[in-house]
């Protein structure tokens, strides 16, 4: 009866001894793990350790930092700031409606060579206050739209570049970054020999290959009333079209480059190139720079001292840091797990 | 159980000699109180389906102490989960990612939100489902109601009504509050114990109304009527006001007829009674405080952080849309290539104000990264791992009762490495509520050879000392000469230990009998010098109780049930000295005396003359008996105090010596009675005789105060005769369990419901007291009805606690320590607000504070209290009902998961088996989740800082529009995937030093009170690092991708580019970071750290093979196109490093100028110093103690102390006798 049940939960006084029923089911299992017994490394910041670390930090960076300076004074980069120059005197006072006007853009540079250029020669343009990672700007854009021309509708994100006029026929490329396209265009030559700018392979492979598609082709680009930029040969398909693939790729600054094409021949100090450049390309609204940059390129890349110099700065600092670690060793020594230090050995009373 | 109904064969009421002849209740008093508010309660007996409809519809006896039921628990658990500010912060952003304000994809914001709450909520569910099958278990017990016409059926609990009569049968619990009908008892008597409710031991007696006597056959309730008027349902556990209207007559009820729900009916065959008070409405559940949902300090001090970082993430936005109004109005127009303003309005230069103000809630989205939507699902996740680690804890298992330790909430690991004050129950917690004869004093002569728990435990503390203080080599003279005194005792005590080891080797323990002397046993006392004095001895031993024998059927071993511990043991004592209590009656007791002479034993009987029972304001008890040779006799037992008042002049004959060994035991922490008789002519008998009648007889309310008068009279004139030691068994390792915790910095309070002797003898056994320590006990003499005496009784305590606080200022010696006890009474008036902070004061300036005879609600008010008085962290451990309260009132429950009801489980935070595992618990589980958390927390902050601020800057750079230079998807894995595993790592796994080392140096444990890893500093200082790191990693890129080709093949980098990059050194910053905090690497973490980073680099592979990347620019991103550029991997390094050279080399630092503890402990270890300076490594581990004035560390300092002043005070006379001698010579 349940009294009994009962009962059995009551320890009695002076009642019998009862001892209650073994439940071994419930012993947690024996494991290093459930016992938190795993063995397990535990290192620690000896003098000599931290010592020998900044002495490593220090001799890896330094020659890394030597080489990637090297590499970088290696390179020689020519650049040519040209969007006042190429606006004719008379028209600088108003130079956006030059700029919009139908007038003839055509404008000459010179640029001398000092160093040798040893080929590939690349070739870039640089513009300046101009905010391709602007989240309008790189929102306005359908990735679908560009691989296949069955999603050629997919043009939601690309307002109002999207469709014609408002009327439902579609942009091909749609969105403001393809209408945008840079349109200013450069032609070498030396000694008044033309040099072949090559405009191939600008772009990644795989944006050729798998992002632009072989049958996409520009459909309505560049016919509505908004005034943008580049057109595009609309028999040529898209993937073809590696100056708008570059463009396509927005960059992370205001400031940026972008690759124009290379120039496959070795240019020799003393050289004096001429480029008749078409300036069509409107950066005179928000007071943007365009530059001409001819550059060389290292296995670091461009021109770019500063990773060597960051690396010998940090590698200086972790040869100074090592220093002052032993010098402070060596006036104020402790010895590895003096008790002294304790803090009840070093503060009595405190507790 | 209709027709088995089980007759008291003994029928002992009038041995009550205060019960016998009592006054016929009078109907005057009290029922003028039964009427108006708070008094309208009506039952009508025997009738419930009257309260089945209103106005006499009370609550059902369906208990629940679940937080939710089925209905309420969406709406409720969502209510709770979104009380963080951070969840409601990540709803509303996961509410805006549906419009395009948003700056990610909708799923980015929804998904990690639905997880993290889901997560929680599900944890919830699971916890409450615990709770609701454990009421469940209660409800459905089954009780035996009376159906109809007489007959009795069984009822689960949850279906009883209000006025239902219900049978209970002995060692069951009662049902609800029940009115007393009958019992098995003639007089209506029944024994209750009341454990549950107050903790206390003793039985109670109730006693039901004369009137309602005959009702005490199952028939005999056919056609009962009867009506009770009462107070409404209140929490007071000691109040009743009632009456009865049974046949048209009034009759006042009291509290000795109510019997409370969760108290256990003892002694008694069974009781018929009357709901009154159902389910929440009974005063157990009415004191049941609401389980309140705890949350550790570390996590208030967390949602502090988010706060700041949620004012900081303001802050930016707040800047983030200034930049975006002056960049909209004033560039955007010119910038024809965006063709402003959109449809939406987002970016619209003609009404910035408007543009700003989505661009404002962009932002905030934006830079919700700041705020790690992650740490919540983490800590969730670590601290349900660091619980399982505690309940799979081998040394937290108790293989007796096969109870591993168990934590319930795992909200609170880390509070574990907090606690600064610990507020233990008595009863079943420090004791196991057994006691033991262990020692006696006879005739001056001591008996006893077997040591004391306490005395084991010190003498083992002394001989460590010795070895750790003998070692330290540069003890100066007085030293080394204390230690000489010392020597001695402690041999002494060594050889006590060796020897009751073997004895207990050797022999079947009896319980409560651990007496061990061969001078008295076996019956070789006769041999003794005294032994007509300890003949004596025995005899009240065996007949000076209220207890009655239960014969073994099978083994004819007579076991007793005794009112209380002592007194079984007591019993026990004198059947194993031969002197068998073997048959009560009406007015004899019966003892089978076995002498050496014979074999057989003689059964004696003694007639009972008189009893005088046993009260906590007389402390003693008497019987007056008449032996066979007919000659009367008075035996007595009482507190020592007590007994030597009333000694008569020749009974002082071995007062000194009783007294000297009385110290002995009361510092072995022994339970101590003197016992004394004396002998009774006829005359003086029958002459006391007629006036304790007389006493007997009246009425009114001087009745209890004539008899004690006239008990008084006979009590005196006492000849003494010895004193018993009982030990009140502590649990195991108790006290080797309290001396670690003091010595680890914690202070420990007692609360308990026991009388107040008892309190200060269970404080000796657990080395809270000790002799020499100076004791404040305040208590109020006045009784407080009155309001003017309340105002007295005030002043008095009021003044008790100011003289208790001066004589502690007054205190010029250092090691001087005190005791604060203090009684419930008096503790109600100290804890009225005007007085609370008096006594808090004083109380904390005291060693060790002992509350005695404490209701549970004082419980939990004394814990809230200590709280909030001292904003310090406490813990509540406790194993019974009446201990519900403190547990949930303390920020830490500790409930004792052993024999007793489950209720303080239930309610507690955590469980375990037995008292001792809390040190475990305390100094290992929680020094560890202490430190794991406030390392993870702080490490978190320091990630999400680094991250979230280099979108910060990025959008600085893209004309403030809310773009971000990461893919989504990188974010969204930022904190799920790249980041998390190795932080969890970190609170799971991270051990400062081993647990060994943590039981060592209990010192350790004083980092998280003092909360060194987890004050501002610290977290300011790892914000600082996250801001630096953000710096670095965010510039270092820029500039490095800035505008030059990047690679061999002139390309240069676009966004998704230079976003991978940085989020490369992210990644690896921060995992090098973690790897540079943790100190204890196992496989697991090293493969969860370099996992993480191989992961980065797998997904990188993996996403940028999908077909989904095409649409974000980020194919092949890694293989194509950062792979092979060395200035990728080059940068990668040079960021990494200078991201964490300002810590490696601040940690350097601070391991060589300001290393603390646990690294000089680490470096022992490392050097194994430990094993090679053994002496160096004990002699720290002794010193690693904090200087405690409680535990037996500190008992054994204050004998050496002590000793060392008894020696410098021979010293000094020893020079000073000398001086002349030396004079003489020359």
């Amino acid at each position: 009866m349940n009294s009994t049940t009962l009962s059995s939960s009551a320890a009695g006084i002076g009642s019998a001894d009862s001892t209650p029923p073994r439940r071994n089911s419930k012993r947690p299992k024996y494991s290093r793990f459930s016992q938190q017994e795993l063995p397990a490394c535990k290192p620690i910041l000896t003098p000599k350790w931290v010592i020998a670390a900044f002495l490593l930090i220090g001799a890896v960076f330094i020659p890394i930092g030597v080489f990637s300076l090297l590499a970088s004074r290696d390179v020689v980069q020519i650049v040519n700031q040209y969007e006042t120059d190429c606006i004719p005197e008379g028209s600088r006072t108003d130079k956006v409606g030059f700029i919009r006007g139908p007038q003839d853009k055509t404008c000459h540079r010179t640029l001398s060579i000092r160093r040798h250029m040893k080929q590939p020669i690349y070739v870039y343009y640089q513009l300046d206050n101009f905010y391709q990672n602007h989240r309008r700007y790189v929102k306005s854009r359908s990735d679908l739209q560009l691989r296949s021309p069955e999603n050629e509708d997919e043009t939601k994100s690309c307002q109002p570049e999207g469709t014609l006029n408002g009327t439902k026929a579609p942009i091909v490329p749609c969105g403001l970054i393809a209408w945008s396209l840079f349109n200013d265009t450069y032609e070498f030559s030396r000694n008044k020999r033309q040099l072949t700018v090559n405009k191939r392979g600008i772009s990644w492979k795989s944006d050729r290959e798998r992002k632009f598609g072989k049958n996409v082709y520009p459909k309505n680009f560049q016919n509505g009333t908004l005034q943008g930029g580049a057109r595009l040969d609309s028999s040529k398909p898209l993937s073809e079209q590696e100056d708008l693939i570059v463009w396509m790729r927005t960059a992370a600054l205001p400031t940026f480059r972008k690759l124009y094409g290379k120039i496959e021949v070795d240019l020799n100090p003393g050289d004096v190139i001429d480029v008749k450049l078409q300036n069509n390309y409107n950066t005179y609204s928000f007071n943007g720079k365009k530059k001409l940059v001819l550059s060389t390129t290292s296995w670091l890349g461009g021109k770019n001292d500063f990773i060597g110099i960051a690396y010998l700065s940090v590698g200086g600092l972790c040869f100074l840091l090592a220093t002052i670690f032993t010098v402070i060793y060596f006036i104020k020594p402790r010895e590895l797990g003096d008790p002294n230090y304790l803090s009840w050995n070093a503060n009595p009373g405190d507790h | 159980m209709a027709g088995g109904r089980i007759r008291a064969k003994l029928r002992r009421s009038n041995l009550y000699t205060f019960a016998c002849h009592r006054p016929h209740p009078t109907e005057e008093d009290k029922t003028d109180e039964i009427e108006g508010p708070g008094y309208s309660r009506i039952v009508h007996c025997n009738k419930p389906h009257i309260h089945e409809i209103k106005p006499l519809k009370y609550c059902t006896n369906y208990i629940s102490t679940t937080k939710y039921n089925f209905l309420t628990f969406l709406p409720k658990a969502i209510f709770e989960q979104f009380r963080r500010v951070a969840n409601l912060y990540f709803l509303l952003a996961a509410a805006l990612s549906l419009t395009p304000v948003s700056p990610f994809g909708p799923m980015s914001m929804i998904a990690p939100l639905a997880f993290v709450v889901g997560l929680s909520m599900a944890k919830e569910a699971l916890e409450d489902w615990r709770r609701f099958i454990q009421d469940m278990k209660v409800n459905l017990r089954k009780a035996s109601v009376h159906k109809e016409g007489g007959v009795f059926g069984l009822k689960p609990w949850m279906k009883l009504r209000v006025g239902d009569i219900v049978k209970v049968e002995k060692d069951q619990f009662f049902p609800a509050d029940l009115l007393l009908l009958s019992s098995s008892y003639e007089d209506g008597i029944c024994y209750v114990e009341t454990m549950n409710l107050d903790g206390e031991t003793n039985l109670k007696v109730k006693r039901a109304l004369e009137v309602t006597l005959s009702l005490d056959d199952d028939p005999t309730f056919e056609g009962f009527d009867a009506t009770i008027r009462c107070e409404d349902p209140n929490p007071n556990l000691y109040t009743f006001v009632g009456k009865l209207d049974y046949n048209s007559r009034v009759h006042p009820l009291d509290p000795n007829q109510i019997l409370l729900r969760d108290s256990k009916l003892r002694n008694t065959a069974y009781v018929y009674g009357v709901v009154i008070f159902t389910g929440h409405d009974s005063k157990v559940m009415q004191n049941a405080t609401k389980s309140p949902s705890k949350r550790s300090r570390i996590e208030k001090q967390m949602d502090k952080i988010i706060y700041i970082l949620f004012s900081f993430l303001v802050f930016i936005s707040f800047i983030s849309g200034v930049g975006f109004i002056v960049k909209t109005k004033n560039d955007l127009p010119h910038w024809w290539y965006l063709q402003v303003p959109d449809r939406e309005g987002l970016f619209d230069p003609n009404k910035p104000l408007q543009s700003a103000f989505y661009h404002l809630v962009t932002a905030l989205m934006l830079y919700g990264y700041l705020i790690p939507i992650s740490l919540y699902v983490s800590i969730e996740v670590v601290k349900v791992l660091q619980a399982i680690f505690i309940n799979q804890d081998l040394n937290m298992y108790d293989e007796e009762s096969g109870t591993p330790a168990q934590a319930r909430t795992s909200n609170l690991n880390e509070e574990l490495g907090q606690v600064d004050t610990i507020l233990s129950d008595k009863t079943g917690t420090l004791t196991c509520n057994q006691m033991d004869f262990l020692k006696c004093s006879i005739a001056g002569t001591a008996y006893g050879t077997r040591a004391s728990d306490v005395e084991l435990a010190a003498a083992k503390q002394m001989v460590m000392d010795m070895d750790g203080q003998g070692q330290n080599g540069n003890g100066n003279f007085s030293e080394k000469n204390g230690h000489e005194f010392a020597g001695p005792e402690i041999q002494l005590e060594t050889v006590i230990t060796s020897k009751d080891e073997d004895a207990i080797n050797n022999k079947n323990p009896i319980k409560g009998f651990s007496f061990e002397d061969s001078r008295l046993m076996n019956g070789n006392w006769f041999k003794e010098p005294n032994e007509n004095n300890i003949l004596l001895f025995f005899r009240i031993l065996s007949l000076c109780h209220t207890a009655i024998p239960e014969q073994n059927q099978e083994t004819g071993v007579f076991t007793y049930e005794a009112e209380s511990p002592d007194e079984g043991a007591f019993l026990v004592a004198a059947r194993e000295f031969g002197f068998e209590f073997c048959k009560r009656t009406q007015s004899s007791v019966f003892v089978r005396e076995k002498y050496p002479s014979s074999q057989e034993p003689t059964e004696r009987e003694f007639k009972v003359l008189a009893l005088l029972d046993f009260t906590s304001k007389r402390k003693r008890m008497s019987v007056i008996i008449r032996d066979e040779k007919d000659q009367i006799l008075l035996l007595c037992k009482g507190a020592d105090s007590i007994i030597f008042d009333r000694l008569s002049k020749n009974g002082r004959m071995y007062e000194e010596a009783t007294r000297k060994h009385l110290n002995e035991y009361g510092e072995a922490g022994l339970r101590t009675l003197a016992l004394a008789y004396k002998k009774l002519s006829e005359e003086e008998y029958s002459t006391w005789n007629d006036e304790f009648t007389k006493a007997k007889t009246s009425f009114g309310a001087d009745r209890e105060a004539n008899l004690e008068r006239v008990s008084d009279l006979m009590e005196k004139d006492l000849i003494l005769v010895g004193a018993t030691a009982v030990e009140d068994k502590l649990q195991k390792g108790v006290p080797q369990c309290i001396d670690k915790l003091a010595q680890a910095g914690l202070k420990i309070w007692v609360l308990t419901g026991d009388k107040m002797e008892t309190a200060i003898n269970i404080g000796f056994a657990c080395s809270l007291l000790r002799q020499g320590m100076r004791q404040i006990c305040i208590s109020s003499n006045l009784d407080a009805i009155v309001q003017d005496c309340r105002q007295a009784a005030k002043e008095d305590i009021l003044q008790q606690i100011t003289n208790g606080t001066e004589m502690i200022k007054v205190e010029k010696d250092p090691h001087a320590a005190f005791a604060l006890i203090i009684d419930g009474k008096t503790l109600t008036y100290a804890l009225e607000d005007d007085m609370k902070h008096h006594f808090l004061n004083l109380a904390i300036e005291c060693a060790s504070v002992i509350c005695c005879r404490v209701s549970p609600k004082q419980k939990a008010l004394v814990t809230r209290l200590v709280k909030e008085g001292t904003g310090k962290i406490t813990l509540a451990i406790g194993d019974g009902a009446n201990d519900v309260g403190m547990i949930q009132e303390a920020d830490i429950g500790v409930g004792i998961s052993g024999c007793e009801g489950m209720q303080a489980v239930m309610a507690s935070d955590f469980a375990i088996a037995e008292f001792q595992f809390l040190e475990r618990l305390l100094v290992v589980h929680g020094h560890w989740c202490y430190k794991r958390i406030a390392q993870m927390i702080c490490y978190f902050f320091y990630k999400n800082i680094a991250f979230g601020l280099t979108i910060f800057y990025f959008e600085a750079f893209a004309g403030f529009s809310g773009q971000s230079v990461y893919d989504d998807w990188y974010m969204l894995l930022f904190n799920v995937v790249l980041t998390s595993l190795p932080v969890i790592s970190l609170g799971v796994f991270e051990q400062d030093v081993d647990s060994e080392v943590c039981l060592q140096f209990p010192a350790l444990y004083q980092q998280g009170p003092k909360n060194l890893f987890f004050d501002w500093q610290r977290i300011f200082g790892w914000m600082a690092n996250g801001l630096y790191t953000s710096l670095v990693i965010f510039f270092l890129n820029i500039v490095i991708f800035y505008d030059q080709a990047f690679r061999l093949e002139g390309q240069t980098a676009d966004m998704v580019a230079v976003g991978t990059a940085m989020m490369t050194c992210v990644i690896w910053a921060v995992n090098v970071q973690i790897a540079l905090t943790m100190s204890h690497f196992t496989w697991i973490q090293h493969f969860l750290i370099s996992g993480s980073i191989t992961m980065w680099y797998l997904f990188l592979l993996v996403y940028g093979e999908m077909a989904y990347s095409l649409r974000v620019n980020a194919f092949r991103v890694l293989i194509e196109i950062l792979a092979p550029a060395p200035i990728y991997w080059s940068t990668t390094l040079l960021v990494t490093v200078l991201c964490n050279l300002p810590y490696l080399a601040h940690i350097s630092f601070q391991r060589s100028f300001k290393p603390l503890d646990h690294h000089i402990i680490q470096e022992i270890k490392y050097s194994r110093k430990d094993i090679e300076d053994g002496h160096m490594w004990s002699r720290e581990r002794s010193k690693a103690r904090q200087k405690t004035k409680i535990g037996f560390t500190a008992r054994v300092d204050a004998k050496i102390r002590q000793l060392k002043g008894r020696l410098q005070k021979k010293y000094s006379t020893m020079s000073t006798c000398h001086h002349p001698i030396g004079q003489q010579q020359t």
